[in-house]
């Protein structure tokens, strides 16, 4: 079937976005995954965007139901999951209903017929049916029966029709594979290996698959194949990765480059969990993974690895971190290195669990009680969680304080092609445990000071439990300078603040410096931070082929900040900060720099699309 | 440290001044620790104590050990690290009724059915010391205190009983009044593999003066305290003639010795899978007013979490080898040649 080659004629294009829309009972985000594989494996560029219901299977039929899953496949390097589909396949009319919106006009609409029931018509809230009512006028409009011909194609193997009916999925990936001319061997591959042992399911899904493709083959309603060749990428072997799990492999690799077993505890919360997933199959490499009783245990027991000479990490979303909060400033007041991962999603509240969202900044630079100034990592794309995770476990175990890592749904769960880094080649984040006394006392013996600290990045000493003549006790009183006794003096308790608040800052020039994109008369600087990159650098990229000079900076250090933020800042006439929340970074550039600083603001639970930056960008360089 | 020179109490004491109220129970627990640690021939390098908050929780401070004074309630998850992480070391926890019951009641029942590898001593003084006498979960009803002028309408927590709901596997009650018994009790919860929690009747002489005098008190012990001991039938009383019996419901009542069968006392027995009968003991006593069995309830041998956690890596490991850039390429992979 590989080697089957369409007599239709071949339209070259350099991207396309498609979206895959269905019930959440359907499979989209399998679909949606399968696609992007086989287009990773063709040589694309591509960046996907699973958008899809917190309820597992919310009710069927009904438009908060529909999941659906976008993606950009390019013959360039993209940044991001497209503004608008160019492709919308919809399941069910509720997935019609709430997608078809998005589609650009002229765009391809491929549609399962077999579900326009009146029954489902209704809960998807059409009075009439959009089939023929007008509804979709201005749209190329595939019709197809897709789970009648799945049922047709699975009929001969024995399959029952209700469960040939799971199958449609796979029918519609194989229409669309065709007309983008994907390769089929790993979307082949990938089914038997899933499936292996249930023979049924991948003779069934492979039908379905073959049928999909054939029918575009065969059923003279498409008059050509499109292609997208392959991107020119940096050499190398490459992978297809989804933030999250990027981010655990990047966990791993930071254990492994500090020489530190990693013990990662953790309490089950969308869309962190699947850090959890990852890394508890990767036992062999000694990590241990414990799913605590709650958050705030799953937080202690990071931070007792720690005293125990571990790599301590907790993974969670906003909530988590509000729970976590006490332990955290505990982790601060004890200088015990500690990573928490916020992969946030709309809030306040359970909010929107499954929708991405950049509104914990704040949490994160100040949720906690106290003078309590931790690093905050911002991890900017699916594939630089890897890169975010070893930063904030080499700022952490280096200044022994705890780092909170930002990431966010968007980034957890879409995915793009990574260049698959060597390990050897990484930084070499190995810190030295204390191993003799570092003072002496009144009568002139030697002592542990577990206080005393490192001149020059202010980190105090890791003694851990089991080191000779070293024993030593920390807690959440306030210490003494140098020997950590419990101390009341109000003097120390204010050294020990400046102290600990100096070392923080400190980090601000042992951290990459502010870069910035763009032209070199631009004279506005869009200035974001995490998941916001693709769509900010797609914008800028517009807008500079548009002749609208604009630069852009990215932030990967929220706190503190690189030390040349300020002099960059200085150099632009206009500051635009685009973000997913109602403008906290704009607010602390504010505060901190005196700079007259925009926002761009969003929170719809989706990540900004170019084109929204591109239009609201240039309002404010109009205005300027 | 050197482990042919003998350890003495000494050794085990930090040089902070100890801070507990003059005559509070603390002292002659923390004396029974610092006596134990070097009859047990431990290394105080090897030896951590994790506490959270009140009056118990300065404990780690008063011990030359490795130690952490943490937040309230919180010692058991954090000794859960240290003990997942570091099996080789002897991690204890010291807690209040406050800290283990209220606040951190999540986390010690949880440490409790994981069985992580850990001592807790649970300091009962039944109030809250610290913040200078609320209530706590282990105050008896109808307690006036400042935050129940009315008296409290809590019903109050049974630590042994909530332990063994909790699937612990050793579960023991001392008080601060028999340093013997103190110790052989935490000798018994430490030489357990597995989590071990000794509740201690301790005496806070500031907001709860007394509350376990009715039965530690001298005069009163003979006839109060129902001595538990390993295949021993369960006789007490000055001259032994009390004992303790079953119903046809399994619940243990007070009997007296002349007045039943010789088989009719139970015999008690820790070892025992099912901690029905030790539960049913555990309710012999509701406050500190009636004949209260002390010693061992229920040691049961079940494998430890850290040493399954250890075990799971150990099978991992002898499937394959540790690659980290084999990991990082487990995935469907393409390469891009240079063009
Ligand atoms: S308040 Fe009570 S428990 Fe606390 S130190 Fe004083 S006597 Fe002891």
């Amino acid at each position: 079937m590989s080697d089957q080659v369409s007599t239709l004629p071949v339209e070259q294009l350099d991207s396309v976005v498609i979206r895959f829309a269905g019930d959440s009972g359907d499979g989209m985000q399998l679909t949606g995954d399968r696609f992007a594989s086989a287009s990773a494996m063709f040589g694309n560029d591509l960046a996907t965007l699973p958008n899809f219901p917190a309820e597992i299977r919310a009710p069927q039929g009904t438009l908060p139901g529909v999941s659906a899953f976008q993606i950009q496949i390019s013959d360039w390097d993209i940044s991001t999951p497209g503004d608008a589909p160019d492709v919308l396949v919809a399941m069910n009319p509720a997935a019609l209903k709430s997608n078809l919106g998005d589609v650009v006009s002229g765009g391809a609409v491929l549609i399962n017929t077999d579900t326009f029931t009146d029954r489902n018509l209704e809960k998807a809230g059409y009075a009439a049916s959009p089939l023929t009512d007008g509804t979709l006028d201005g749209f190329r409009t595939f019709k197809i029966p897709m789970t009648q011909l799945t049922k047709d194609a699975t009929a001969p193997l024995g399959v029952k029709p209700r469960d040939a009916e799971r199958s449609k999925n796979f029918f519609a990936l194989g229409v669309v594979s065709w007309m983008y001319s994907r390769p089929v061997e790993p979307t082949e591959e990938w089914v038997k290996a899933k499936f292996a042992g249930k023979e049924l399911v991948i003779d069934a899904n492979l039908a379905a698959f073959r049928a999909g493709y054939a029918f575009g083959e065969t059923a003279e309603l498409f008059d050509h194949v499109y292609e997208v060749r392959p991107a020119s990428l940096p050499p190398g072997q490459y992978r297809n990765v989804t933030g999250n799990t990027a981010l655990a492999l990047g966990l791993l690799a930071a254990s492994y480059r500090a020489k530190l077993p990693l013990l990662l505890a953790t309490y089950p919360i969308t869309p962190a969990s699947d850090i959890l997933h990852e890394l508890s199959k990767d036992k062999r490499f000694g990590v241990r993974t414990v799913q605590a009783e709650d958050e705030i245990a799953a937080a202690g027991i990071a931070l007792g690895a720690a005293f125990g000479g571990h790599l301590g990490v907790t993974t969670t979303s906003g909530p988590g971190v509000a729970l976590k909060s006490e332990t955290i400033s505990l982790a601060l007041s004890l200088e015990l290195p500690m990573v928490i991962v916020d992969v946030q999603r709309g809030g306040p509240s359970t909010g929107l669990p499954t929708k991405t969202e950049q509104s914990d900044l704040f949490l994160a630079l100040y949720g906690r009680h106290g003078e309590a100034p931790l690093p905050v990592v911002a991890a900017y794309s699916a594939t630089q969680c890897f890169d975010a995770a070893i930063e904030a476990c080499r700022i952490a175990l280096k200044y022994r304080t705890p780092v909170i890592l930002l990431s966010d749904g968007y980034l957890a769960n879409g995915s793009e092609p990574w260049l698959i880094p060597d390990v050897e080649k990484l930084p070499d984040i190995s810190v030295s445990f204390a191993t003799e006394p570092n003072g002496t006392d009144d009568d002139g013996e030697p002592v542990f000071l577990p206080f005393l600290r490192d001149p020059e990045t202010l980190a105090r000493p890791w003694a851990v439990p089991g080191t000779k003549g070293l024993a030593h006790r920390v807690g959440g009183l306030e210490k003494a300078d140098k020997t950590g006794n419990v101390s009341y003096d109000p003097l120390n308790h204010e050294l020990m603040t400046e102290l600990r608040a100096a070392k923080v800052a400190g980090i601000g020039s042992d951290i990459a410096p502010v870069s910035v994109d763009g032209p070199a008369e631009a004279k506005t600087l869009a200035i974001g931070w995490g998941s916001t990159w693709g769509a900010v650098k797609e914008a800028c990229r517009r807008m500079n082929l548009a002749g609208r000079p604009i630069a852009h900076a990215h932030l990967t250090h929220l706190s503190p900040f690189a030390d040349n933020l300020g002099e960059v800042l200085a150099r632009y006439d206009t500051v635009i900060v685009p973000e997913l929340n109602l403008g906290q970074l704009a607010h602390v550039l504010r505060g901190e720099f005196l700079v007259d600083a925009k926002s761009v603001t969003k929170v719809q639970g989706l990540p900004f699309t170019a084109g929204e930056l591109v239009q609201r960008f240039t309002e404010i360089m109009e205005e300027a | 440290m050197d482990q042919t020179v003998a350890l003495t109490r000494k050794d085990f004491q930090s040089d902070q001044e100890v801070r507990w109220c003059p005559g509070c129970g603390d002292y002659s627990i923390l004396a029974a620790v610092q006596f134990l640690l070097p009859e047990l021939g431990v290394d105080p390098d090897e030896t951590v104590f994790i506490s959270g908050i009140g009056c118990a929780a300065r404990f780690p401070y008063y011990m030359n050990t490795y130690g952490m004074h943490s937040i309230h309630g919180r010692a058991p998850a954090i000794a859960t690290g240290v003990a997942v992480a570091r099996p080789d070391l002897d991690v204890w926890v010291v807690s209040g009724d406050g800290d283990a019951l209220s606040i951190g009641g999540n986390h010690l029942i949880h440490a409790l059915r994981r069985n992580v590898n850990l001592t807790i001593l649970l300091f009962n003084n039944q109030i809250y010391g610290l913040t200078k006498g609320q209530y706590s979960p282990t105050s008896e009803v109808g307690k006036v205190t400042k935050s129940t002028p009315f008296g409290s309408i809590d019903q109050p927590f049974n630590p042994v009983s909530l332990a063994l709901g909790a699937e612990a596997t050793f579960v023991a009650r001392t008080h601060d009044m028999d340093r013997k018994h103190m110790m052989e009790m935490f000798k018994r919860a430490n030489e357990h593999r597995g989590a071990s929690l000794v509740e201690v009747y301790q005496n806070c002489n500031v907001f709860n003066d007394g509350a376990f005098t009715p039965i530690t008190g001298k005069d009163n012990r003979d006839n109060m305290l129902i001595n538990l001991v390993h295949g021993e039938p369960i006789i007490f009383g000055a001259d032994g003639q009390l004992c303790v019996v079953l119903n046809e419901f399994g619940e243990a009542s007070v009997a007296t010795t002349s007045e039943v069968d010789a088989g009719a006392i139970l015999v008690h027995d820790e070892s025992r899978p099912d901690p029905s009968v030790a539960f049913s003991l555990s309710r012999m006593s509701s406050g500190p007013s009636s004949p209260t069995p002390m010693g061992v309830f229920r040691s049961v041998s079940r494998p430890d979490y850290g040493s399954q956690v250890d075990q799971q890596i150990l099978d991992a490991q002898s499937k394959g080898a540790a690659d980290v850039n084999a990991l990082l390429r487990n995935a469907a992979t393409w390469t891009v040649e240079a063009s």
